[in-house]
């Protein structure tokens, strides 16, 4: 359990948010053209990093805006939160 | 040869104050060198590393685990053990672990308080009454035990449930399997342990993996805190850290790791002598042999590996045991704690090659692994001797989420995925 700095709310309990997994992950732009394996890796592989990972949050029980975090998922401190569309923070 | 543990030793121990027993297990360092490296030393993999030497005859064989062994989540989860899964794939595969724990504390000579006190999942809505009315059906197909009990029947089996049609969630039926249970969770890891070591197994303790190192598409080894270790195969049953040992060796496993929470309560006379567990509101329950509640919660649905789950997913649960049980009311919690499972998105384990030659993974238990620890060992043991799986593991390889052809047990089988 921790605290979510939302960028238009501010700062609310975890469990106002609903985690959306791992961020960065782009959309196919030529679905059509998939191999099998390309759509595994799309659709289900993740990197479930141990340590500092960026991910999409949802504040669900609030403005209902989805924004990113980059969140240690040893101990789950929460190093920075960006907006959607944005680059993710080089460390 | 290990002494025969029996009423005799008992005896004999007890005039030495039980301060003369032989260690169980060994605590050697790593040779240079194995056949096999299990990673993990919880129940499947200890499991695994003593059906290696017992039906495949491999004995230069070592199990590494970064901490003590049984724990992780092999120490953590809350002992339930049933076979009553829908789909044939999965209800081969955790009804052979049943038949396996069936015998398994005279085939190790070690107690692991098997007891088949059956266990019961509640339906709380129309749906959930379709549901498990056609999964009894599908689990008699199988030629696994299952009966569909109406609201008055649940209430005769466990008559501390409240029953009443006017609570939130109200009880319209359950299933029972009665050759389900629970088993006593250190035993087995320490059972296993004890039996691995006797073959010849090394059990490293204190040893963790730092790096697998592969030539090409072949592996050679892996790096510890003590030392690198070489093998021709390795086998990685490291559950909620199975993605960090796959990153290092360069592949990327369809797992999300989470924290599950489970709590006990203070110790109270017998109450309740089966297993209720409840899908739609999430909450199951059961009595240790020490009198308390053994209380499962759900996952939180953010990945972590922090152990600490959120303290709104303990109250929902909490919430929905007082309902069903009001009986608890007043009752203390004692402690509270949580496991990281490592969660397929189809909710079933992978017991599988990989495209790296020699390197095993038996991942993807999630909530539910503890039920199939002597039934993952034995076929996760023949996957790596044989190099091909069992006809019972098949269904459960990693190619599965490319071919689509998944084993879908999501809310499919009874609770707690």
């Amino acid at each position: 359990m921790f605290l979510i700095n939302c960028p238009f709310c501010g700062e609310r309990e975890q469990s106002e948010f609903k985690a959306g997994g791992e961020a960065h992950i782009e959309r196919p732009k030529q679905p059509t053209e998939l191999s099998d394996d390309e759509w595994a890796e799309f659709l289900f592989m993740r990197k479930n990093i141990k340590g500092v990972q960026f991910e999409r949050w949802n504040h669900a029980h609030g403005c209902r805006k989805w924004f990113n975090i980059a969140r240690d998922t040893s101990n789950d401190q929460i190093k920075t939160v960006y907006k959607m569309g944005e680059k993710p923070p080089v460390e | 040869m290990k002494n025969k543990y029996s009423i005799f030793s008992l005896i004999k121990n007890a005039f030495s104050y039980h301060e003369n027993w032989e260690k169980a297990w060994k605590d050697p360092e790593p040779k240079k060198e194995y056949d096999a490296v299990i990673v993990g030393g919880g129940g499947h993999g200890l499991a695994t590393a003593y059906y290696l030497a017992k039906k495949h005859n491999m004995k230069n064989i070592a199990v590494v685990e970064k901490g003590w062994i049984g724990g992780g989540n092999t120490g953590r989860n809350t002992t339930i053990i049933r076979s009553n899964y829908l789909w044939d794939a999965s209800a081969g595969l955790y009804d052979h672990a049943l038949k396996i724990w069936e015998g398994l504390s005279q085939e190790l000579n070690y107690n692991v308080m098997f007891s088949q006190r059956g266990v019961m999942n509640l339906a709380h809505n129309l749906q959930d009454v379709r549901d498990l009315k056609r999964r009894t059906h599908a689990n008699r197909l199988n030629g696994i035990d299952a009966v569909y009990l109406n609201t008055k029947e649940v209430k005769k089996f466990c008559p501390i449930i409240n029953t009443s049609q006017d609570i939130r969630y109200p009880v319209l039926g359950g299933t029972l399997q009665r050759r389900a249970g629970t088993a006593r969770h250190d035993a087995v890891a320490w059972g296993y342990a004890r039996g691995a070591d006797e073959m010849g197994v090394d059990i490293i303790q204190n040893c963790e993996v730092k790096g697998v190192k592969r030539n090409g598409d072949t592996v050679e080894g892996i790096e510890t805190t003590k030392g690198f270790i070489k093998a021709k195969k390795i086998g990685v049953v490291a559950a909620g850290h199975s993605s960090v040992i796959a990153n290092m060796a360069g592949l990327k496993l369809p797992l999300e790791s989470k924290p599950l929470q489970a709590l006990v309560s203070e110790p109270v006379k017998p109450i309740i002598d089966t297993v209720v567990m409840s899908n739609a509101v999430h909450a199951y329950v059961s009595q240790s042999d020490k009198g308390e509640l053994v209380i499962g919660a759900g996952t939180d649905d953010y990945i972590s590996y922090s152990q600490k789950g959120s303290h709104d997913i303990v109250e929902g649960t909490l919430n929905a045991i007082l309902e069903l049980y009001p009986i608890f009311s007043r009752m203390r919690m004692l402690r509270q704690w949580g496991g990281i499972v490592d969660i397929c998105p189809d909710a079933s384990p992978i017991i599988s090659k990989t495209s790296i030659k020699g390197l095993y993974f038996n991942c993807g238990w999630g909530t539910g692994g503890f039920k199939a620890t002597p039934g993952s060992g034995d076929l996760f043991a023949h996957t790596i001797a044989n190099d091909e799986p069992h006809k019972l593991n098949a269904a459960f390889n990693l190619n599965r989420f490319v071919s689509g052809d998944l084993v879908d047990e999501h809310g499919a089988a009874a609770v707690a995925h």
